[in-house]
This record gives C-alpha cells, sequence and structure tokens, in this order.
C-alpha cells in the first residue's frame, strides 16, 4: 500500500486528540496515511479551507455540516460528516463578579446539577447577560439555548454572541461577556487567568453530545471511498487508544507540543481526566462523562443527533423543521461510517437512530456482535427527543 | 439613499489598514470605514450597514463575523460569504491571497469586483511582507542556535570551527533532521547538563 498524504485541518483543542493521535502513535501509517495536520486560526477558515479544496478532511463543530445543509450561514458545499470524533467536553463559566454573587448567596458549584445552576445564575442576575461561545453554530450554542430554555433563565435577556476562545478571557475582563460556554483547554486557561470561574460541564445538560465530527466535502467522501475508509478506521483506532486511561499520560504529553497545542500537559490532562479545576481558589471537580473519544459507539454519525441539531437550528431561524430533519439526516454518514468500519471486526449499532435523551443507565442494544453498551445520553429535564416525531 | 457602496475593513494594524483603505480608494468611489477593535465587532459592523466587510483570513475574529449572517431583527440584512457564484475566479483568488470578503446578499458580482481586486492585490502584498518578516526571524533564530552549537563543540572535542560545523551537519544527516534541530537538541542538552 503505498503512502498518501492527506491535509486536514483542525483547531487547536484537546478534542481535536484524535487526528493529532492517529498521525503520531502509527494509526494513520498503518492505513497507509501520512496526515498533514493544518492548525486553523478560526472555524470559519476551518470549514473554508473544507468547502474550497485546500483539505480533504476537517475537525469540525458537528452543527456546521448540519447548519450548511439548511443553507444557513455563508458558504453552501455540500459537507458531509463521516465519523463524530468526540462527545461532550464543553463547560460554561462565569465572569469573577457573577461567582462572588453566587457565592454569597450560598451556591454550592456542584457542576452536576444544571436546573438548579439554572435557577440559581437567574436568581443573581436581574437585568440580563452577554455569553460567549466560539461560533454561532456549535454544539456550545445549542446546549446554552436548551439549557435557558428550560430553566429560569427563560425570563432574563440571555444574549448569546460569537467569541473567539483565546480572547474570551480577555472579554470577560472588557465587560464584552458575563459568561462562556466554551471546549478545553479554554475553559481551564480562563480559571488559571483568574478571569472566570467554571460553573457547569456541558454533559450536565446533555450526557451525550456529539461535539466535533470528521467532515469532508461530500463529493469528495462518495469518489474516494477507500481513502476515506482508511481516514476513519486510522481515527476510530486513535479514539480507541484514547479511551484506554494507560493512554492519557502519552496523549497529554503529546497535545502539549509547541506543533499542536503547545500548553502545559498538566492543562491537558484536566480534560482527558475530568478533574478540572474550576475557581481561582484551587476548587476541584470531577466529571465521569468529561470528554469521551470511544466507548459508548461514541464515534457512530447517529442520524438522530443530526436531527436534534438541525431541528433547533431550523427553528430558531424560522425554517420548516420537516425540511430540517430530512437535510440534516442526509449529511452524518451512518452509511459511509459502516462501510468504513466492516473490516475492523468493531461492533456496531443495528439502528441508524435513537431516540436521545432516553438512557439513565449504561444499556445494551442490538449490535453486529452483541456486545454493544450505549452509555447514559439523558437531558437534564428529562425529555426525551424522538427523531421520527415532529 | 446613497449608491456608494459602504466597505468596512477589519484590521488591527493601522498601517495595514490606511493601505488598504488608500488602494480601495483608489479603485472607486467607496465609503470606506475601518474597525481595528475586536471588541463587540459583530455589533460594530452591524451599525454600519456595510454592502461588504473585508477581512484578513488569518484573523481569528473572523468567526465574529459569521454571526452577520443570520440576520436576527427585520433590519439587519443578511451577509454571505463571497463564494462560487458568477464570480468564483475571483473568489478562489481572494481565498489564496488571504482576505475573505463578506457581501451583503443581493449585490451584484460586478460592483463587488473591483473592490476584490482592488484588496486581493493589497492582502497579497501584505501577506508576502509577513511570510518574509518570519522567514527572516526564523533564519536569524537559528543562525544564534547553530553559532552556539559550534561553540559549546569547539570548547568540549577543542575544534576549529569548520569542523564544529561539519560535525553538525554530518549528524543532522546521519538523522535526517536538519542542522537547526541538532544544533538546538545538542544546546538544550547541554543546559540540562551544566
Amino acid at each position: 500500500m503505498s503512502t498518501v498524504t492527506l491535509p486536514i485541518a483542525y483547531m487547536p483543542l484537546v478534542d481535536a486528540a484524535p487526528l493529532i493521535v492517529a498521525q503520531e502513535m502509527g494509526f494513520a501509517a498503518s492505513e497507509g496515511l501520512q496526515l498533514d495536520l493544518i492548525a486553523a486560526p478560526s472555524w470559519s477558515s476551518v470549514r473554508d479551507m473544507l468547502a474550497f479544496g485546500r483539505v480533504d478532511a476537517a475537525h469540525l463543530l458537528s452543527p456546521v455540516p448540519v447548519a450548511m445543509a439548511l443553507g444557513l450561514g455563508g458558504v453552501m458545499t455540500p459537507v458531509a460528516a463521516v465519523s463524530v470524533l468526540s462527545v461532550n467536553g464543553n463547560a460554561i463559566g462565569i465572569s469573577r463578579a457573577i461567582e462572588a454573587r453566587l457565592l454569597a448567596a450560598d451556591y454550592d458549584f456542584d457542576f452536576s446539577d444544571a436546573m438548579k445552576a439554572g435557577a440559581a445564575l437567574a436568581a443573581v442576575i436581574d437585568d440580563g447577560i452577554t455569553v460567549g461561545v466560539p461560533f454561532p453554530f456549535s454544539m456550545h450554542s445549542e446546549l446554552l439555548h436548551y439549557w435557558v430554555s428550560a430553566t429560569p433563565l427563560r425570563d432574563r435577556a440571555i444574549d448569546i454572541r460569537t467569541v473567539p476562545p483565546p480572547l474570551m478571557a480577555e472579554a470577560l475582563a472588557a465587560g464584552d461577556v458575563d459568561a462562556f460556554c466554551v471546549g478545553e483547554p479554554w475553559g481551564s486557561v480562563a480559571v488559571d487567568a483568574g478571569a472566570g470561574a467554571l460553573f457547569l460541564p456541558g454533559s450536565a445538560i446533555w450526557g451525550f453530545a456529539p461535539e466535533k465530527v470528521l467532515a469532508t466535502r461530500t463529493e469528495w467522501a462518495e469518489i474516494e471511498p477507500h481513502l476515506l475508509g482508511r481516514l476513519v478506521r486510522a481515527i476510530w483506532r486513535a479514539g480507541r487508544w484514547l479511551g484506554n486511561a494507560d493512554s492519557r499520560t502519552a496523549a497529554a504529553a503529546l497535545l502539549s507540543r509547541p506543533d499542536y497545542l503547545g500548553i502545559p500537559s498538566e492543562l491537558i490532562d484536566r480534560a482527558l481526566s475530568g478533574h478540572l479545576t474550576i475557581s481561582a481558589q484551587g476548587g476541584q471537580r470531577h466529571v465521569d462523562n468529561f470528554l469521551e473519544f470511544h466507548h459508548g459507539a461514541a464515534n457512530f454519525p447517529w442520524r438522530s443527533q443530526a436531527k436534534w441539531i438541525g431541528r433547533n437550528l431550523a427553528l430558531r431561524a424560522g425554517r420548516s423543521v420537516h425540511a430540517a430533519d430530512a437535510a440534516a439526516a442526509a449529511v452524518f454518514r451512518t452509511d459511509l461510517y459502516r462501510t468504513a468500519m466492516d473490516t475492523t471486526g468493531a461492533d456496531l449499532p443495528g439502528a441508524s437512530e435513537k431516540l436521545e435523551g432516553a438512557l439513565r443507565h449504561p444499556t445494551a442494544v442490538a449490535s453486529t456482535s452483541g456486545g454493544m453498551i450505549l452509555h447514559p445520553d439523558e437531558f437534564f429535564d428529562g425529555r426525551i427527543f424522538d427523531p421520527s416525531r415532529n | 439613499m446613497s449608491d456608494r457602496l459602504s466597505i468596512v475593513v477589519v484590521e488591527e494594524d493601522r498601517d495595514r489598514a490606511i493601505s488598504i483603505v488608500d488602494a480601495l480608494r483608489d479603485s472607486g468611489e467607496y465609503d470606506v470605514h475601518v474597525i481595528g477593535n475586536a471588541s463587540g465587532l459583530a455589533r460594530k459592523i452591524a451599525a454600519f450597514m456595510p454592502d461588504v466587510v473585508l477581512i484578513d483570513i488569518d484573523n481569528p475574529t473572523r468567526d465574529m463575523l459569521e454571526e452577520l449572517t443570520l440576520a436576527s431583527g427585520p433590519l439587519e440584512r443578511p451577509v454571505a460569504m463571497f463564494v462560487s457564484g458568477a464570480a468564483s475566479g475571483l473568489a478562489r483568488a481572494a481565498v489564496e491571497s488571504g482576505v475573505s470578503a463578506y457581501i451583503v446578499d443581493g449585490l451584484q458580482p460586478e460592483r463587488l469586483a473591483p473592490i476584490l481586486e482592488a484588496a486581493i492585490a493589497r492582502f497579497q502584498m501584505g501577506r508576502q511582507m509577513r511570510t518574509e518578516l518570519a522567514e527572516t526571524r526564523r533564519a536569524l533564530e537559528e543562525r544564534k542556535v547553530i553559532d552556539r552549537a559550534k561553540g559549546l563543540l569547539m570548547k568540549a572535542k577543542g575544534i576549529d570551527e569548520d569542523a564544529a560545523y561539519a560535525l553538525l551537519r554530518k549528524t543532522a544527516m546521519d538523522q535526517g533532521r536538519r542542522v537547526a534541530e541538532v544544533a538546538e537538541a545538542l544546546v538544550t542538552a547541554s543546559g540540562l547538563l551544566s
């Protein structure tokens, strides 16, 4: 097998780990691939590099391909999500001023009860707040909207604005934002800079939220099925390696290199281990499912996940929910994923859609080799999303 | 209503901003505004109600502009990134030269062409200069490290400068690495041992 070089765009974040590991730990090489990983300055840049053909694949926010299929945002090139790179991994943070008000109100910062957190925050903000997210089409934005709509925060003026995460600490200090929802390392960076405190992990809002996807141009996926298969498998093996607790130290060291994230490995280890420092005073919290790369069929691009994203985007943009369902489901390519994974012997689910939010405990489901356990995927308000009803 | 197109240039560096504005003014009659500070960027841009927004493709604050693609109020005009369509050659040239242009829905491509051409030329020049500067800086840094490594070898092995450089080069070739990398490793190791 001759080695093929694939240019791939990514944002230097902890959840780009599967791409970096695939290249550095030899998973790409064993599929005859050399990944030319190109760090991008912004999500719009990642999307454009992919859409204009500068790269063949990209680390992308899961709602971006869905938004593109719905005609939202500036670029319309058809893009497919061929696997999910990571599940969960975001955290909501607040300014020091709001942290002080919450402490004065005896809030315990339990970092797990999203309902209680929403009520506590609503009680200390009379007027309204501005919340920064990395991109208009992001799981960060979706989780915030969902959380706000189902807590007393719905009666407050919550303005969700885009702020590039590297500028978030500055924006907090300047009063441009009062809170934020970001992926790691940016939450921990804000805490260490003394700019804010972490308030709630994204997983407390939705227990199993698809965060980043491996995206390709739909056209490329269809004309290069063999290359796509090699790429999906290499990255899946990287995710499996990352899912092993013994890999954590090596993974943190790898990501911390100047070529990749260029930050201390200790900061990266917080996200990988789920042991987070939430305040400038050094408060610690542990989150079990903070960031998942492999277990619970994390990499399977469930069409129901795409529909959940599509329906929420469509509702806010005033588009037809019915049309959004079809367009969104067609973007999460379970078919391509199944074909790519066929030779690995990996267990694949029997269905391509599921109820989202219905699992309160790890649950066995029908799968090709019968050993598949899905993880809890509850929404904090107990709602269940049924992809077949609208 | 004025027929002149209104253009917003997002650029922090004052000199670069001025040179872009000059180039645009030379290419036609436009109302050009510069925004230098990222704070509240989307709101500031919306306040100008521009027809065209120009921004460096490498500027991380570009993501803040993406909000403008979703018109959130009845008076706001949605913008799109300038892509494909009638003038796709121009769009590709724009992306390659490092400028991204956002245009208001419904603006005719032929009105955009002179603006983009001027911006492309200016951004290309700016990008070239920055690349050259970065290259020069890196070359200087590497030269410094190689000199220090040569010095260490000369002292440790009692050899002259040419022999020290030859040794560095041979090691680099044997290991398939760059001379600067070998020099860097030597300097780091010697720092640890001293």
